[in-house]
């Protein structure tokens, strides 16, 4: 180096040092999969907006590393012999952040706000007679009849997840975004720091008192071993890589699949699979209009299309994505590839005997390509390529995704601004059952774009809901997928997953569905 | 001049309503929907449509354009559909970035390429010139990231010497934010160095040529003096309007710089309201933007009486 790159490093040093913080806090700045823009976990169903509300709100239960529901708000709770009558009584100590105690009309009114919000709510709300208050840590649920939506609701890791809100919070209406953000999770959220666009900023809350278990998935002890969390809006993915690389961050949630060899180099980076459950990608054909109003023409997708072709085109190495028939995910206890044999093994010339059945005449169908969103953009090219070989001709409508997003919602035909076909991916702990999986809803105009209208399959969601023997629920959920074999309500396309990427100071990273900050350590 | 001025001002005034009126449009046409968008992908057809309810999206674009404008004339921007803020707040938040990513971009730009081009024409076909020139046809022709990534791999990741992403207010410290600026502020200038002195280099060549130069000349005037105080000040009026339609263009070409330096400006702004189909904000920046262009105009026009004297309004 010479004489002048050593003075120029000096000076750069010194500029570096005047934007150095306290000396012993522990600051962590992440990058994550984008910038918090709605602060309201139950307004919006948004991934980001989720894992915003792990940060500052605390749930009465919570599924730990083997997906099994501990209590967590909750001290204790009781149910009645015929499991209608559950009384719940809240933990000692618990604080929202303006240091007031939590209290069960606190949470009866938040787990209101989230049944009117949240689609397995809707439907464990139709459960319940009353729900109240008994005193100040006692809430009693009567149920109308048997369900096993109530711990799981209760527990549901992921959007909407039924975050513990101040009643004067919860009260707000459900499809009015809250502007109080008080909490009782293990950070507080810095308001007078937040800037969308640029960063937001949470602060260990030090009166929280977090449960004596250790930490395991997301339940556990939510021990906060960093002072401050800032996530940084960093939408350029190489920025935020180059970013960990410089260690300007700790923490970068969803690297994209091709700079992973880059990190992957780095002896200064780890990269942790904290997500074993992963996304699922998902085909979804439009039930309205033709062709796929005809089951027959929607079981030819099913005989067209394989899953490999799909993980080796958008993820590439095997380490990071899972061949998976079982509707409900691979690596969970309703796992089950029971009516799925012969299916998504690019059978062309089943497919193509089923496209005859169903009377398809060659009009093209229009299949839906987003092209910002990196996981998604070479789905539909491989879509096409073995639909064509299948028998179906296709017409692949490139646009960014949130064309895409306004696109799948209109009902018109597909050459009049509608759609035949789109693809996209879920956070696998959204479809971990029938109930909780928006596409598998078949009630018509109610269920999610695509709208499946099928009364059998409604049936078994509904038996599915009210049964709480895990064993029987399994069967179900057999059923229910002997009888997507007939109606595809979807096309799941495998599983994958994407690492979290830290620096080597960072310790600590959790196993669960969603990116939790607690029990997390930088050195 | 005072005459002037407000007649120019009262001339913003239908070419703002223009922009209005086109945004709104053609923000409504465009598919979109910020409804689908906010509520996320488990949400269910009737929930996108209360949602669409209470932005008020289901109603007559008529009626939407009428509550917007009514609005406006209040001087009120509206709130964004996705933040929990008036967008006069967003905007007022996201101002100083940009602001100064374009003040210190023209500085170094003006500060380049104006020696430079003087240089390149006072040395007409040598070599010096040749390099003026082939760098001006690499500052167009390379893209602003590329060189943003260039310069980030060899300063910020290699070097370590500054930052590789990020702003800090000049509030917070005029070494941080300085070292934070630095880079995204040379890698948006190669354009305009290379538009400047090129422009810079012509008008210069030219007067170099008038006969009041080479009566400097034959009086014995040095050249410094002939190049910069009769040369340049000559050739300055199309220089001024190139630096004027430069910062206008600067405006557009902070977005992409933005994004690639994570710099919470308007370009970012911009790029997030457009994908999240946010319209009031994106009304009201472009909105802005346009008021700014106008406003660079009319201080384009009236910086050429400076320059030249015969100019009078």
């Amino acid at each position: 180096m010479t004489f002048r790159l050593k003075m120029m490093s000096a000076a750069a040093v010194l500029l570096a040092g005047t934007l150095a913080g306290p000396a012993n806090a522990v600051t962590l700045k992440a990058v994550m999969h984008s910038d918090v823009k709605i602060v309201d976990p139950i307004w919006t169903t948004a991934y980001i907006v989720r894992n915003h509300g792990y940060m500052i709100y605390d749930t009465l239960f919570a599924l730990d590393e083997k997906g099994e529901i501990k209590p967590q708000m909750v001290e204790r709770y009781t149910e009645s012999p015929d499991k209608l009558t559950y009384v719940f009584t809240l933990r000692d100590g618990l604080l929202w952040h303006d240091g007031k105690p939590v209290t069960a009309e606190d949470c009866v009114a938040s787990i209101k706000r989230w049944g009117a919000k949240d689609a397995l709510g809707q439907k464990l709300l139709t459960f319940v007679d009353t729900m109240t208050a008994d005193d100040a840590k006692t809430f009693t649920v009567k149920l109308k009849s048997t369900t096993g939506l109530l711990l799981f609701g209760l527990a549901k890791p992921s959007s909407n997840v039924p975050f513990m809100m101040p009643k004067r919070v919860a009260d707000t209406d459900p499809n009015t975004q809250i502007s109080d953000f008080t909490g009782s999770g293990p950070f507080v959220l810095k308001t007078d720091e937040w800037k969308p666009g640029d960063k937001i900023v949470y602060v260990k809350f030090d009166k929280y008192k977090p449960r004596a278990e250790p930490a395991s998935g997301l339940a556990g002890g939510k021990v906060a071993k960093l002072d401050r969390v800032e996530w940084l809006a960093v939408s350029d993915q190489q920025q935020a890589v180059n970013s960990l690389l410089a260690g300007e961050i700790d923490y970068l949630e969803q690297p994209a699949t091709d700079l992973i060899p880059l990190l992957k180099e780095d002896k200064s980076i780890k990269l942790v699979d904290y997500n074993p459950l992963g996304l699922q990608y998902t085909l979804r054909p439009n039930h309205i209009i033709k062709p796929f109003d005809n089951p027959k023409a929607r079981q030819a997708l099913m005989y067209a299309l394989n899953q490999k072709d799909f993980l080796e085109a958008t993820i590439g190495n095997p380490d990071y994505y899972k061949v998976c028939k079982a509707l409900f995910v691979c690596g969970t206890p309703l796992a089950s590839e029971k009516g799925m044999e012969g299916l998504l093994e690019s059978n062309f010339a089943k497919s193509k005997e089923l496209l005859k059945e169903a009377g398809y005449d060659g009009t093209p169908i229009v299949l839906l390509q987003s092209t910002d969103l990196a996981a998604l953009t070479n789905l539909a090219p491989v879509a096409k390529q073995l639909l064509e070989k299948g028998g179906f001709k296709v017409d692949m409508q490139s646009s960014d995704w949130q064309t895409v997003v306004s696109r799948r919602v209109r009902r018109d035909p597909a050459n009049a601004g509608g759609w035949n076909l789109m693809l996209t991916s879920w956070v696998s702990a959204d479809v971990l059952n029938p109930v909780m999986s928006g596409f598998v809803n078949a009630s018509c105009d109610k269920a999610a774009f695509g709208w499946p209208c099928d009364a059998q399959m409604e049936k078994l969601r509904d038996d599915f809901a009210r049964e709480p023997d895990p064993a029987k629920q399994k069967a179900i959920v057999e059923a229910v997928q002997m009888r997507q074999r007939e109606e595809v309500t979807h096309v799941h396309l495998g599983q994958y997953y994407v690492p979290i990427a830290t620096t080597s100071k960072v310790s600590g990273v959790l196993t669960a569905p969603a990116p939790v900050f607690w029990n997390m350590e930088k050195k | 001049m005072a005459a002037y001025i407000l007649r120019r001002l009262l001339a913003t005034i239908p070419v703002l309503l223009i922009v209005a009126v086109l945004v709104f449009l053609m923000l409504r046409l465009t598919p979109g929907d910020p409804a689908a968008v906010i509520a996320g992908d488990n949400a269910s057809t009737e929930q996108i449509d209360l949602i669409r309810s209470r932005l008020g999206l289901d109603q007559p674009i008529l009626v939407q354009f009428g509550i917007w404008a009514g609005h406006l004339l209040g001087g009120n921007f509206g709130e964004s559909f996705f933040f929990k803020k008036t967008v006069a707040e967003l905007i007022l938040g996201r101002i100083e970035p940009t602001l100064s990513l374009a003040f210190v971009t023209m500085v170094i730009a003006v500060s380049v390429a104006v020696p430079l081009g003087v240089l390149a024409a006072y040395k007409q076909g040598t070599w010096i010139d040749r390099m003026v020139m082939g760098f001006s046809v690499f500052g167009f022709s390379v893209p602003i990231f590329v060189v943003g990534y260039a310069l980030i791999y060899v300063f910020a990741i290699t070097l370590g010497w500054v930052p590789v992403q990020g702003y800090q207010s000049i509030s917070a410290g005029f070494g941080g934010f300085l070292q934070r600026l630095i880079l995204p502020a040379v890698s948006l200038s190669v354009i305009y160095i290379a538009l400047i002195a090129r422009m810079t280099r012509a008008s210069v060549t030219e007067v170099l040529g008038e006969d009041y130069v080479r009566t400097a000349r034959a009086k014995g005037q040095v050249e410094r003096i002939i190049l910069f105080r009769h040369a340049l000040k000559n050739a300055a009026v199309p220089i001024v309007t190139v630096i004027g339609l430069g910062i206008a263009l600067l405006l557009g070409g902070v977005v992409v710089t933005e994004s690639v330096f994570a710099i919470p400006g308007l370009g970012r702004l911009t790029v997030d309201a457009v994908l999240a189909r946010d319209y009031p904000t994106i009304q009201a920046v472009i909105l802005l933007f346009s008021v700014i262009y106008v406003a660079i105009n009319l201080g384009i026009d009236l910086a050429y009486s400076l320059f030249d004297p015969r100019i009078r309004y």
